[in-house]
């Protein structure tokens, strides 16, 4: 496994292999298009490493399974599409509450409903962010390409484990399916983060109790260590509590959990955005149309620049605040109705004019779209 | 080289998707820069179902193609759905064994019953793909003949070299007539 040639892979498969190159050995799920192909190359590679991979009945209990299967100690992950990742919110609050560690790729296709099973969209930009109830933490990364759905694969998992927090693997259709010439690293060169361990006895343990770190240690069950796994809102023993002060410390720590994590945990790319008076912010597939339109306009003459957010939440705030200096003006292209150009305008419409560029057709922006675009905009 | 787009349209279960892989495999064995990417319906089998390739030597961004600059048809459905958008001096390449009637002002369309030569050449209607590839190589040497070989056999399953490499053979043959 240590010498990999180049080859052909699916965006999809790169998935798999970070996954499994990051430490996952379980998998629980419910195949749904266009994800399927995660779950069937997890079914078929899984074993050889060791690893399980249980089909439930359906995708909440997918996600009911990889929680518990975190519980005991395995690096999880789930897949899913659409209604799928909606039958899943739910259990995903649980585990931001609980604080478990897992991963969910979701390969984001048209809705909402069952939409378009094969179309591609980025409709599920808020629904990553707010999709289960009540205010929580949600850390969400966004492949370009099929080489980041590998290295960004083994992050979401490195992140899962260190923050002990739900993270998003937020892929589209056209991510997902298509197939790039890649070189993946060799598994032995892929820095790997396990979660925090109890150092206490298991008499001593208590499962929430918080240290500078903000995140509290975690046991594996089975191990000796006995502990309360709730969605209520509990004290440090895990137990239920009703008590005003510690609804307040949890929430509060939950929702500063990432902080202290910023310059780890924000992940964006800049391309062409000293000089730039037009801002792309994109992501995804359609960050690729972005600079391909960025080549055209450059040649041209007009001075545009991409600012594409990796970590899609939290959001790269301050990181895109800092390049608006010679900006005029902000064009958001998604395959949605606006769901990120509602928080890019909010981050920046004190400095400059934000506008979208939307489309929910099935079908992928274009260069010459974003390009016309941008002439208008001039 | 320039960039080159390939479209290749058909039915589900004519094996499109995998043709296209297969080429974009002959690419990278040549050491270019490939993306293939595909739309299909819900449907397992039936429906109209494209498969997309783009090679060019420099970083491909936009991973769809524009503006073809061959494409393969290989279902009425596809020919007409398809058939209609293609560079200026495109090539469009209709399996006459299942497309009935299909011209374009623009465009130089070649027929060549494919799926007929499949059947009654190789004898297995399934290498029609295969006999594809071949004549999309040939009419645009994208790669060379023995990558894009090297690409079939590295794909199929074993015990069947002979009559891939068969359907390769007629579809070059047939492409070098055409040309």
């Amino acid at each position: 496994m240590t010498i990999r040639k180049t080859s052909l892979i699916q965006g999809n498969r790169a998935c798999t292999e970070g996954a499994l190159a990051a430490g996952v050995r379980f998998y629980a799920g419910y195949p749904i298009t266009p994800s399927t192909e995660i779950a069937e190359i997890m079914s078929e590679e899984l074993p050889k490493f060791g690893g399980k991979f249980v089909q439930m009945e359906d995708e909440i209990a997918g996600m009911a399974c990889i929680l518990g299967a975190a519980l005991t100690g395995k690096k999880v992950l789930t897949a899913s599409s659409g209604p799928g990742i909606s039958l899943k919110q739910e259990a995903i609050g649980y585990a931001a509450m609980a604080e478990i560690p897992c991963v969910i790729v979701n390969v984001q296709r048209l809705g909402p409903s069952t939409g378009g099973p094969t179309s591609s969209a980025q409709g599920d930009i808020m629904q990553a962010r707010w999709g289960t109830h009540g205010d929580h933490p949600i850390i969400a990364l966004c492949p370009s390409s099929v080489y980041e759905c590998f290295t960004l694969t083994v992050t979401a998992v490195n992140f899962a484990e260190k923050f002990r927090t739900p993270v998003y693997v937020l892929l589209d259709e056209i991510i997902g399916h298509m197939r790039e010439n890649v070189e993946l690293p060799a598994y032995e060169e892929i820095q790997i983060i396990d979660r925090k361990k109890p150092t206490c006895t298991p008499q001593e343990y208590k499962p929430y109790i918080i240290d500078e770190s903000m995140i509290p240690e975690m046991a594996d069950f089975g191990t000796g260590y006995r502990w309360h796994v709730t969605g209520l809102f509990h004290d440090e023993t895990g137990f239920p509590t009703g008590k005003t002060e510690i609804i307040d410390n949890q929430l509060k720590r939950l929702m500063n959990k990432f902080s202290k994590y910023e310059d780890e945990i924000l992940l964006w790319e800049e391309s062409k955005i000293e000089d730039a008076e037009i801002l792309l912010v994109a992501y995804g597939s359609t960050a690729r149309s972005a600079l391909d339109a960025i080549e055209t306009l450059r040649n041209e003459g007009i001075k545009v620049g991409l600012f594409r957010p990796i970590t899609i939440w939290p959001f790269p705030e301050k990181a895109l605040k800092a390049k608006l200096e010679k900006v005029k003006h902000i064009i958001v292209p998604e395959m949605n109705y606006g769901q990120l150009t509602l928080e890019v305008e909010r981050i920046c419409k004190d400095k400059t004019l934000v506008s979208g560029l939307f489309k929910v057709n099935s079908l992928p922006i274009t260069p010459d779209e974003i390009i016309a675009k941008v002439k208008e905009v001039l | 080289m320039k960039r080159w787009e390939f479209r290749l349209s058909g039915s589900g279960g004519q094996g499109l998707i995998t043709a296209g892989i297969i080429l974009g495999e002959a690419a990278v064995l040549e050491g270019k820069e490939v993306v293939q990417s595909q739309s299909y319906g819900p449907e397992a089998r039936g429906g109209a179902s494209k498969a997309e390739v783009i090679i060019d030597t420099k970083k491909i961004y936009y991973p769809k193609v524009v503006l073809p600059d061959i494409i393969l048809a290989m279902s009425q459905e596809a020919a007409q759905k398809y058939g209609s958008e293609i560079k200026e001096n495109g090539i469009i390449v209709i399996d006459s064994s299942m497309v009935d009637d299909f011209k374009h002002d623009k465009a130089k369309v070649i027929k060549i019953p494919i799926t007929k030569l499949a059947k009654d050449e190789v004898g297995k209607t399934f290498t029609a793909n295969i006999i594809a590839i071949a004549v999309l190589v040939g009419l645009t040497k994208v790669v060379s003949f023995d990558s894009l070989k090297q690409a079939v056999l590295n794909r199929i399953p074993k015990g069947t070299e002979g009559i891939n490499t068969k359907a390769l053979e007629i579809g070059w043959q047939w492409s070098q007539e055409k040309l």
